[in-house]
């Protein structure tokens, strides 16, 4: 017993070390930084010790800004990049012919570069010198304003950001929920079928709770990506966010590691503990809901 | 309920779209059960039972044939108009639902007229929920049920809407051997309590002989033989049928009629009345042997096993199509064997005549 202990810990050294190393001592050391007032990572020096860091973060506009970015991509995107995924999935899974070209073109944003899909969406929505953009044109087909997607007001921009991370996200979920979908058993749909289960009743009452393990990850895993939503607004607004005004968490913290305003780890830190904070909460939450909530019926929402 | 099929035939486009034959799954079936019979449909795998009784449940539309309850032709309703109940091989109890709640769902889909009020469809599973005696399960998942006891639940799934017919797939398949003896007793009992007309698919003959009223034997799409148990093992229409049923299984010979001699190997078994010279296959019941000194059918003693009641002899015969024959004796006859040699008398109604290239059973009489 013992002896096979001392073996297990040997064969788990190797990754608890590069653990320790990599993962676990940045995260005590972001801790630590976080309360101590303007440290310096050349000299090693130190004011003092405190809440500072956080009162500046919270009383920042930028960070105030790039909070309520973040929510509202996360409150817009994961529910309907989910519900619309398990659409697509179910129309796709009842689907015979072409099935398989069908999947590929949902799943080819996945396998394209974020910056090519960022290139496209700029033909589709920047206002150039040239041209308003396809979907100006569109709207102006329509006797409607152009309106600047990429530099103006900022519902619009809110509006293509969120599109585009559910663009994004989507082929992944799609991916998983199809094969989700694939792998219930059709003995329990001839069974409904015996029955006369109307088609609605059997996805609520039989597919949904079947597949219900497979949405829960992804909202969880959804609600986490979001949160730490970067390079996608990079790709469309480009590096300086903050003057765009569609900073995010993670951007709010890269800004103050390295960004122009950058050179400020205690402030980062702070920051990225912060949103650390938010996430664990929310997951938490969902954990709990999963386990308390009957399986199924809290579904794609 | 009265179940006719038929001509009922169903193929199925080949799953190598290469291959451009179809596989007939059904070929061409015309059968009656008759109102609150239990029949078995019998046959080894992949010879389309299940298809039957999908096409009986209407999960399959036939290619062609008429599917009858009663005198309804139900050929072209679905499925929940047919008023059947099926309890699938694995169950397919919704695993995320209690027994109860299982049980409910077929209740909780009716519309109209036969909506049912809550109370209503609470008493009538509690109804099905007693008649398989499972009172004290019905909060339990099915993960948290034996495989007996799940299978009483789909059981109780099945009869809640108290079908015109009762269909089940292999339902004791997953059950271990002495559960297994246990359920098809409890199955008979609620059969005939409820008098539902029931099919029954099986690849186990013994399980089918001990159920039936009326067994249907079926091979590659096609019935080979339909009726009670005991009268399919006492004259079996062709080899095949013969071969499929009884345990020990009939032992098989190659033989001749010559003269109106019936010879197997070097051995003059039996004369024959008008019957002309032909070659055929000679079957013999285990039980068809009768340890004689001076019987005509000359064996290699290999063995003798005893077991409880029996005893089992174990021997060779050039002959035989198999390589041992056995056959059954009761334990207080001594076999009288001396230097490894064995010899037989045979029972005329144990023995079958079929023909060689038809496998077809061939009458005749001893004299
Ligand atoms: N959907 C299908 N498509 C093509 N062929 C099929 C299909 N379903 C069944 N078959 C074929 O029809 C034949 C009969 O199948 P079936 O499932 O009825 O056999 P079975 O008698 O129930 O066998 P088992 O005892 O193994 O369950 C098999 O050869 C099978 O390959
Ligand atoms: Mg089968």
């Amino acid at each position: 017993m013992k002896q096979s202990d001392l073996k297990a810990w040997l064969y788990l050294l190797p990754a608890i070390l590069f653990l320790g190393i990599f993962m676990v001592y940045p995260l005590i050391d972001v801790f630590i930084y976080s309360f101590e007032e303007g440290y310096n990572s050349a000299s090693q020096t130190v004011y003092g010790v405190g809440w500072y860091n956080y009162s500046y973060v919270l009383h920042d506009p930028y960070f105030l800004q790039a909070v309520k970015n973040t929510f509202i991509i996360v409150l817009i995107t994961v529910p309907l990049s989910t519900g619309l995924a398990l659409l697509i999935s179910v129309g796709l899974s009842s689907v015979k012919p072409l099935k398989d070209l069908y999947q590929t073109v949902f799943f080819l944003p996945y396998v394209t570069n974020t910056l090519a899909v960022g290139l496209v969406f700029m033909i589709l929505f920047k206002k150039t010198a040239y041209t308003d953009g396809m979907v100006n044109l569109l709207i102006n087909q329509f006797g409607g304003e152009s309106v600047d997607f990429i530099d103006g007001p900022y519902w619009a921009k809110m509006f293509i950001m969120c599109f585009y991370t559910i663009w994004v996200v989507m082929p992944f979920k799609i991916l998983i929920l199809t094969s989700a979908l694939a792998s219930v058993d059709k003995t329990y749909y001839n069974a409904a079928k015996i029955d006369g289960t109307p088609r609605w009743r059997v996805f609520t009452r039989i597919t949904l709770p079947m597949i219900s393990p497979m949405i829960f990850y992804l909202v969880i895993t959804g609600f986490i990506g979001a949160f730490k939503a970067y390079s996608d607004e990079v790709a469309l607004f480009g590096t300086n966010l903050n003057a765009a005004g569609m900073n995010t968490i993670v951007g709010y913290v890269y800004d103050m590691l390295y960004g122009d305003s950058g050179g400020y780890p205690s402030y980062a830190s702070a920051a990225a503990l912060i949103l650390f904070s938010i996430v664990l909460t929310i997951t938490c939450v969902n954990l709990l809901v999963t386990r308390r909530g009957r399986p199924g019926y809290a579904g794609a929402r | 309920m009265k179940v006719r099929l038929e001509h009922l035939t169903k193929r199925f486009p080949n799953s190598n779209r290469k291959i451009k034959t179809e596989v007939t799954a059904v070929d061409d079936v015309t059968l009656e059960i008759p109102d609150g019979q239990l029949a078995v449909l019998l046959g080894p795998s992949g010879c389309g039972k299940s298809t039957a009784l999908n096409l009986i449940c209407g999960l399959e539309k036939p290619t062609e044939g008429r599917i009858y309850f009663g005198d309804d032709d139900v050929t072209d309703l679905a499925p929940e108009n047919r008023g059947v109940g099926l309890v699938f091989q694995n169950y397919a109890l919704y695993p995320h639902m209690t027994a109860l709640q299982n049980i409910l769902f077929p209740l909780q889909n009716l519309k109209g007229e036969a909506k049912l009020s809550r109370e209503q469809m609470t008493e009538k599973a509690m109804e099905a929920a007693k008649l398989v005696q499972i009172e004290e399960l019905l909060d339990r998942k099915p993960g948290q049920m034996s495989g007996g006891q799940q299978q009483r639940v789909a059981i109780a799934r099945a009869l809640v809407k108290m079908p015109r017919v009762l269909l089940l797939d292999e339902p004791l398949s997953n059950l271990d051997a002495r559960l297994r003896l246990q359920t098809r007793e409890e199955l008979r009992r609620i059969q005939r309590e409820t008098g539902i007309t029931t099919v029954f698919v099986t690849h186990d003959q013994e399980e089918a002989m001990s159920i039936s009223d009326m067994m249907v034997v079926m091979r590659k799409g096609a019935v080979h033989q339909t009726g009670k148990p005991q009268e399919i093992y006492d004259e079996p229409v062709d080899l095949f049928v013969a071969k499929f049923l009884g345990t020990p299984p009939i032992n098989v010979f190659e033989g001749k009629v010559r003269g109106g001699v019936l010879t197997v190997g070097a051995d003059a078994v039996m004369e024959l009345e008008d019957t002309p010279d032909r070659d055929v296959w000679v079957g013999i019941r285990p039980e068809g042997f009768i340890p004689d000194v001076g019987g005509p059918l000359r064996c290699g003693l290999v063995g003798v096993e005893v077991m409880g009641r029996d005893t089992t002899v174990v021997a060779t015969h050039p002959a035989c199509a198999a390589d041992n024959l056995r056959a059954i004796i009761s334990a207080d006859t001594g076999i009288g064997s001396s230097a490894g040699e064995v010899r037989f008398a045979l029972k005329r109604e144990k023995l079958f005549l079929f023909d060689k290239e038809t496998e077809e059973r061939v009458p005749f009489r001893a004299r």
